[in-house]
């Protein structure tokens, strides 16, 4: 019972002090409500940076492996990669025999051709060969008309599907569906348009891209390519278990020896995910160092401005000791009194920071995470009860006759 | 029955190097309840000493020490913070209220420190207040009180547990004579009530309302004197 009442009366005693001084009070938290801000306002900037990898890595498909000559992401000397022997459409045949765990295999090769419509020309674009099962077998959606059929693909037809970007630079204000576009020499019919990736992968997503039938690009640009299979895993799948299956189908379609190495690799969009927040996770402990810093030269100024409190009140301590304030007491008036100033600095800090974060929406997608409204508060509180410690504990030791007699 | 025994009390004071001072040279003292003593002496004799030991604000370097029967001498802080806050009401010449507190809240003060629940605090304060003639003043803070007032309110702050001793150091040395004199009227009716009381003082005439007076010289007790029948008691020398 003792410590509630002697913490109802620390409480009164804080905000007495505060309203007393007024203008010190704010002065001293506003390096707590800086501190918080940058706290803030960096994890906002890293959940915003998080959101858009997501959103980013989605393009690749959440439950599709990539059968590769070359690593995603890769420690190694990329000479080893760059005399493995080229993936050829021969192991996509075999996936689509032997593997019993997936849902749709699609081989594409790819090359940059320059692309144009009338006078409208797009020098980059990335021309993909595939076959109709790639919408099944990539992160792709279809935002206008169809992608190829199987007879249109086994035929080689000149039809293709053109990415957003492709869409928005050949066809400004017209609808594409039906025209045809000239990819290197030869014309093409579209008969869908893709829906936009964005995100950070900008060349390797499909806005870019135009796909046309895997025959029709062997035809024109050539058959002696490398290929990279796409492939589905079934629903339900676990994409480990995928991921052994394709890699025992692929090593003895590829002729390996057990005691070989792999001489391709399956990547999948969690390899990114897991490589990227590695990164992230470097940014966020650099960054919330630095903002550390803002939040402990607040401190520094907390437990400054707590050693004058005590000095001044020396003799208000006196009163209270000798009537029968503990060590405990005094100790616990003062670390609540840091306490509040600290909590109501960070509350202040939140206050500034959240219509920030929502102006910071504008330029990257991004909020401001709850846990970090919690951990704010958290971390306000701590700095008080860090920073009154020192001060709080001289207080709690002064000799009450000393105390007393000090003017 | 005896509440304060002090035996071979000495109280020396290091002020660095090799000189110390000796405040208190052996003080042998006892004083029983519903007492009203005064304890009298020139500046240096020690009674300012003398009053903190008494008052458990301070411990004594040698000697013992008993409150209620209970050896109070080696102490620590806290349990000296608890002795303070049940047993002993102080009254200063200086008032020592908090200043941003109003009158009811300061009363209440030790009461909060015991761990009283609020109404029972309340009621006890008021009654404390009501008791030293505050009852209309209850809402005021100290600044907004006059001398004799604000001393009032801490009488009443040192009456609220009902201590075993109320421990007044020159309690009237900021009044004037005239509310001086009110203060003590007050003391005496305390007294008469049954509380025992233990007055610091330079003054003759103030020392004069107790029943017993103590004089202090150099750390020793050199005269011990019931007031009423003017006959010494006890002479040291």
């Amino acid at each position: 019972m003792n410590f509630i009442y002697e913490i109802k009366e620390g409480l009164r005693i804080a905000f007495n002090a505060i309203r007393a001084n007024k203008l010190r009070s704010v002065l001293t938290t506003l390096g707590i409500v800086i501190g918080i801000v940058s706290v803030t306002m960096m994890a906002t900037a890293i959940e915003g940076v998080d959101r858009k990898f997501q959103e980013s890595a989605s393009a690749f498909g959440a439950n599709v492996l990539y059968v590769q000559k070359f690593p995603w992401v890769g420690h190694d000397d990329w000479s080893i990669y760059r005399n493995r022997r080229d993936i050829s459409l021969k192991i996509a045949e075999d996936i689509q025999q032997h593997a019993t765990l997936i849902e749709a295999v699609a081989a594409n090769v790819m090359t940059v051709r320059p692309t144009q419509y009338e006078d409208r020309n797009m020098k980059n674009a990335f021309i993909t060969g595939t076959t109709d099962q790639y919408i099944y077998a990539s992160g792709t959606t279809l935002a206008d008309g169809r992608f190829f059929s199987q007879e249109e693909s086994n035929g080689g037809r000149p039809v293709c599907v053109i990415g957003a970007n492709v869409y928005e630079n050949l066809f400004p204000n017209q609808d594409p569906i039906g025209k045809f576009v000239k990819v290197g020499s030869l014309p093409y019919q579209i008969i869908g348009v893709l829906e936009k990736q964005g995100g950070l992968f900008g060349i390797f997503t499909s806005d870019n891209r135009v796909y046309i039938p895997l025959k029709s690009f062997m035809n024109q640009f050539g058959s002696k390519r490398n290929v990279t299979i796409n492939v589905a895993a079934k629903k339900g799948a676990d994409i480990e278990d995928v991921k052994e299956e394709l890699r025992g189908v692929v090593r003895k379609s590829r002729g390996l020896k057990p005691s070989d190495a792999d001489d391709f690799n399956i990547n999948e969009q969690e390899l990114l995910v897991t490589t990227f927040s590695g990164f992230t996770a470097v940014i966020a402990a650099v960054g919330f160092f630095i903002t550390g810093l803002s939040l402990f030269v607040g401190g520094i100024g907390i437990m400054n401005i707590m050693f004058v409190s005590v000095t001044e009140r020396t003799k208000e301590i006196g009163i209270r000791k000798a009537i029968g304030a503990k060590r405990r007491t005094i100790l616990i008036q003062f670390l609540i009194e840091s306490s509040i100033i600290c909590l109501l600095g960070g509350l202040l800090g939140l206050m500034i920071s959240y219509p920030l974060s929502l102006l910071a929406d504008k330029i990257l997608p991004t909020a401001m995470p709850l846990s970090i409204v919690g951990i704010a508060i958290l971390i306000s509180l701590a700095v008080g009860v860090i920073s009154g410690f020192l001060p709080a504990y001289r207080a709690s030791r002064l000799n009450p006759v000393d105390a007393l007699r000090y003017e | 029955m005896e509440i304060i025994k002090l035996q071979q009390i000495k109280k020396y004071y290091d002020m660095g190097g090799a000189e110390e001072v000796h405040a208190l040279r052996g003080i042998d003292l006892s004083i029983g309840q519903n007492e009203y003593v005064a304890i009298m002496g020139p500046s240096g004799s020690g009674k300012s000493t003398l009053m903190n030991i008494i008052g458990c604000l301070d411990t004594p370097t040698s000697g013992l020490y008993e409150f209620n029967k209970v050896n109070v001498s080696q102490m620590n802080d806290d349990q000296l913070a608890k002795i303070r806050n049940k047993e002993i009401g102080f009254v200063f010449q200086t008032f020592n209220l908090l200043a941003r507190s109003n009158a009811l809240h300061n009363v209440e003060l030790p009461l909060i420190y015991a761990g009283i629940n609020k109404t029972e605090r309340r009621r006890l304060a008021m009654q404390a207040l009501e008791q030293v003639g505050l009852a209309d003043r209850m809402m005021h803070k100290p600044n907004e009180l006059s001398g004799g007032q604000r001393q009032r309110v801490a009488i009443a702050r040192a009456l609220v547990t009902h201590p075993s001793i109320i421990l007044a150091d020159e309690p009237t040395g900021n009044l004037d004579t005239k509310t001086g004199d009110e203060i003590m009227m007050l003391f005496e009716e305390i007294h008469k009530k049954g509380n025992t009381i233990i007055l610091v003082t330079h003054e003759e005439y103030i020392a004069e309302h107790a029943k017993r007076i103590i004089r202090l010289r150099d750390g020793l007790i050199e005269v011990d004197e019931i007031v009423n029948h003017r006959k010494i008691l006890n002479d040291v020398k």
